[in-house]
């Protein structure tokens, strides 16, 4: 099984082509195509989540400390939803989609026809690291695709437990599971696959566009940014800081890519910090910071120099146990560093303005987030900020729980990704959309080749008209 | 010549006006439409008279390709920008109560388009009508290699277009390598796969999504037809599309036809018949046939006819003048498979014939092969229709005639593999010029009270009956009349 083999020998570009090879047989046999095989690779992702649901939550807790609750709820239940959405709907999905043809084609009829890609590869993170594998996989399934999964090794032990259950439960001629960091990585972005789905950040995604560049493959990439969140007066306080702060808390410490990055709010507002300071979040439900780098990085924000005395809340760290406190600050700098990188962690800085009208320039004027927030009960405020602000997806009241809707596509725009999934936006991201008319051999225009006559110019000027009036005159010998 | 210092300055002019809102609303967007809709009322001659210049192409071919073709699609996109502008309601379940979802298309922002010489303003406006409808500001880079339509189009867009969005930029490869080094919200681009690769590559520092429509060799299967009408009527639609759109130099010509051994004889009489129909006795004098566009492609296709083992298998045409870069139709008869005419795309005016002994062998033959951009099958076989559709991919499949699928509206138009990435054409180009933004809207009077630490069994097993949609066991739970889960 793929998870054995790297103890055994260097997953290599050698390894990685003939793993390819292999696959795109499989593929080609015509395996994975059928409804029952989709079907039964779909049930077998359910079945495993259901069965090893507590070796879940044991990975996650190794890995990043995370509560029971977070993973069952953010990773098993949600992969376990998507698995059952796919489910419910795939026969819909796999249907060919009939089109209107006009006079120009006329007589005819068409259809899209959706044909999976081939041999795709997913790539995933390490902050959800169950659902952010499993869930695109559930859609390359879905769209009938042999898939190459490679976790990721910041992550080991859920890296670990996907390799070895998704030996067990899926059918390991399509499916397959490659462990490995930077040098498996990259012998995989060497191959010629039919899709690349990435998430991850900005500067390693440009690294697998780049790869994708050679072979003409396809991408997704689900990337992140700096999730602002307005917060304007006149409204409920209570339940929009609590909103927040699960939101932002409450998903892996700050660790997600749709956690609000930092708060933009008017100078009124500075009941938030002790509102804050009476909320009883305990550590022991919180997620730890995933690594040492990651901790010094975000403590490197924190002791940035102009910004370490604006902290007004929290602040507090262990190193030893790679925890940080949920931490407050306000009206850092726009030039600091906390302000111009993704944040990815458990601080979250206030900026106050004087209007909040000013806070869509602020936004805009940096890269396309993959979310934006808005806490406000004012119309014309909420209307102007959802034509006005560009990013992945908005939430008018509330934070990140745009991600569990199937119905809605989940994806950035500009540094934020390419390409969205969810629901059957997953499926079509696996998906060639083919177009297939059928003509009939009656009814032609001869009118449509030489020798060219001013008569065929105007019949042909009525049919791309589409006026039957036209067409009738220019039959008859009029223009 | 503009410099860099020039061509960054133009780029953030644009972006500014774009954050301006200036293009965002429907009457800018329609202003836009109607203007390109006049522009190819009015300038109909000149289109003409610069096409017949760089590509010999006769005013029926050019209004039956690209002229005709884009008044209908800006009507079509005029008709339709409402429906496509409007904001998509996305269904909830229950669980989501006093909530609502939708997804709202807005503009990418700076878009690029970089098309080819071979229908050079249908493919220039057709992506264009796309880009204007999505509201975005345009940079449109057309074919150094048809000049003289490159340089109308630079004269007479900013006429009847808002010269602020949209800009025409003149140039060869050098001013190509410039443009895409730089950061767009789009580029859509139509050429060659060595190209398109150095597109997405550049495209890739700065993240920006691309569509890119490339070509292939794209095969005609032609099954045996009982009817001699019907075998009229196809060979007619194969023989007419080959050599009188762009004499075979298009992305969707047929590239080769397969046949059974025991037609090819037919075939071959009843093509060269058609020819001499459609062409008359001296094609060159027919001006009915466009010419190859210069002397570079004149002489790539030369050298595929002087392969000897290639030149051997010439049954029908191949007189060529390099004075007029006039070719001839020229069928070949089963050459050989590995010859560059059998390896490369040919976008010219010779047509193989590849005999199989039977038709059902076309599938392997056309699997064993780059995923062309369209794939044809003449035939009335239901069984081998359906194989075909199944068993093949390529970017579209049409029966029973030849490239007419690039002028429905309501079909995707792109290739797949080596044929390309991402499609356009009626809404495919609205949505390829758009960014779909996922909205949803709550209420501050509903919340699930269990949503928020601190946690406990409670609180998960109520999050489990949410998220199974399983209303009654919450309800129990919430009762105390259901257990929470062990461990």
């Amino acid at each position: 099984m793929a998870g054995e083999d790297k103890k055994q020998q260097p997953f290599d570009s050698k390894a990685a082509s003939s793993l390819v090879a292999e696959l795109r047989g499989a593929f080609a046999s015509g395996t994975t195509r059928s409804y029952q095989w989709r079907e039964s690779q779909l049930r077998g992702l359910l079945r495993m989540t259901d069965e090893h649901e507590q070796d879940i939550v044991a990975a996650l807790r190794s890995d990043l400390g995370k509560p029971e609750l977070e993973s069952v709820l953010y990773e098993a239940a949600m992969l376990r939803n998507s698995c059952k959405f796919a489910l419910k709907e795939l026969q819909r999905w796999m249907m060919p989609e009939k089109v209107k043809t006009s006079l120009t084609t006329f007589p005819s009829s068409a259809e899209i026809v959706s044909e999976p890609l081939g041999v795709v590869l997913i790539i995933s993170a390490w902050n959800y690291p169950y659902l952010l594998s499993l869930d695109p996989v559930v859609g390359a399934i879905a769209a009938g695709n042999a898939v190459v999964l490679k976790p990721s090794e910041i992550a080991p032990a859920t890296s670990a437990l996907l390799a070895k259950l998704l030996g067990e439960y899926m059918d390991s001629s399509s499916i397959r599971v490659v462990e490995g960091a930077v040098p498996e990585t990259t012998a995989l972005l060497e191959q010629k696959w039919d899709k690349i789905f990435y998430t991850g950040n900005g500067r390693v995604g440009r690294i697998v566009m780049a790869a994708a560049a050679k072979h003409l493959t396809p991408v997704v990439l689900e990337l992140g940014g700096k999730s602002p969140v307005v917060v304007d007066s006149g409204i409920n306080l209570q339940i929009a800081c609590r909103r927040i702060i699960v939101g932002k808390w409450g998903n892996n410490n700050g660790q997600a890519c749709i956690a609000s990055d930092y708060i933009i709010t008017t100078k009124d507002l500075n009941e938030l910090e002790t509102f804050y300071g009476k909320n009883p979040l305990e550590s022991k439900d919180l997620s730890r910071i995933v690594n040492s780098d990651h901790f010094t990085r975000l403590t490197k924000l924190l002791d940035e120099d102009k910004v370490s005395k604006k902290v007004v809340y929290g602040g507090e760290r262990d190193p030893t146990k790679l925890q940080i406190a949920p931490t407050i600050l306000l009206d850092v700098p726009r030039d600091s560093l906390i302000m111009n990188e993704e944040i990815f962690g458990p601080l979250l800085p206030i900026l106050t303005v004087d209007k909040l009208e000013e806070s869509f320039d602020i936004i805009n004027s940096g890269a396309k987030p993959l979310a934006a927030y808005i806490f406000t009960n004012d119309k014309k405020l909420k209307e102007h900020f959802v034509n006005n602000v560009s990013a992945g997806g908005l939430v008018v009241n509330d934070t990140t729980v745009h991600l569990a809707v199937h119905a809605l596509p989940f994806g950035g725009v500009g540094e934020s990704g390419i390409g969205a999934y969810h629901g059957k936006f997953s499926f079509d991201a696996f998906s060639h959309k083919k177009a297939v008319v059928y003509r009939s051999f009656m009814g032609d225009a001869a009118i449509r080749y030489p020798p060219y006559t001013n008569g065929k110019l105007r019949l042909m000027k009525a049919l791309l008209g589409g006026s039957i009036l036209g067409i009738l005159r220019a039959l008859f010998g009029r223009s | 010549m503009e410099t860099r210092g020039d061509l960054e300055v133009q780029l953030k002019g644009m972006r500014e006006y774009y954050r301006g809102g200036n293009t965002r609303g429907a009457s800018w967007r329609k202003s836009q439409l109607r203007g390109l809709c006049r522009l190819l009322e009015e300038r109909e001659a000149e289109m003409n008279a610069a096409l017949e210049f760089d590509l010999g192409k006769h005013p029926v071919e050019a209004y039956r390709d690209e002229i005709g073709g884009l008044i209908k699609s800006a009507n079509y996109a005029l008709g339709c920008l409402k429906g496509w502008m409007s904001a998509k309601k996305a269904k909830l379940p229950l669980a989501a109560a006093l909530t609502t979802a939708e997804i709202i298309p807005e503009p990418l922002g700076l878009v690029l388009i970089i098309s080819s010489w071979n229908f050079p303003f249908g493919l220039s406006l057709e992506p264009l009508i796309g880009a204007l409808a999505a509201g975005n500001v345009v940079v449109l880079k057309p074919s150094e290699v048809a000049p003289r339509c490159s340089s109308l189009l630079a004269n007479v867009l900013p006429a009847y277009l808002d010269p602020k969005a949209i800009k025409v930029v003149e140039g060869g490869p050098a001013v190509s390598e410039q443009l895409v080094k730089q950061k767009w919200d789009k580029i859509l681009f139509t050429g060659s796969a060595r190209v398109g690769r150095i597109v997405m590559a550049a495209a890739a520092n700065h993240l920006t999504p691309v569509t890119l429509e490339f070509g292939g060799k794209c095969p005609a299967v032609l099954d045996s037809l009982s009817s001699s009408w019907d075998r009229e009527v196809a060979v007619q639609r194969i023989v007419g599309s080959k050599f009188s759109a762009c004499a075979g130099q298009a992305c969707i010509a047929i590239d080769y036809v397969i046949v059974e051994k025991k037609f090819s004889s037919t075939l071959l009489e009843l093509m060269k018949v058609r020819i001499g129909k459609m062409l008359g006795e001296n094609p060159r004098e027919s001006r009915s046939m466009a010419r190859i566009v210069n002397k570079h492609h004149f002489l790539r296709l030369k050298t595929l006819l002087e392969d000897p083992n290639v030149k051997a298998s010439i049954v029908y045409g191949g007189s060529m003048d390099e004075k007029s870069l006039f070719i001839e139709p020229t069928i070949l008869l089963d050459p050989p498979l590995e010859s560059d005419l059998m390896q490369d795309e040919i976008f010219g005016p010779l047509l193989p014939i590849i005999t199989l002994k039977k038709i059902e062998d076309s599938i392997n033959f056309i699997n064993s092969r780059p995923k062309p951009l369209a794939l044809y099958v003449f035939t009335h076989n239901d069984s081998l229709r359906k194989r075909m559709v199944a068993e093949t991919s390529s970017g579209s499949v049409t029966f029973n005639d030849a490239m007419i699928q690039y002028m429905a509206d309501t079909l995707p138009f792109g290739g797949i593999g080596e044929s390309g990435m991402g499609n356009y054409h009626g809404k495919f180009s609205f949505d390829t010029f758009s960014h779909h933004k996922a909205v949803l809207r709550r209420s501050f009077l509903v919340d699930f009270w269990f949503r928020f630490p601190p946690w406990n069994d409670h609180k998960l097993q109520l999050f489990r009956s949410v998220y199974l949609f399983d209303y009654l066991g919450m309800l129990l739970t919430v009762l105390g009349l259901k257990k929470s889960k062990q461990g």
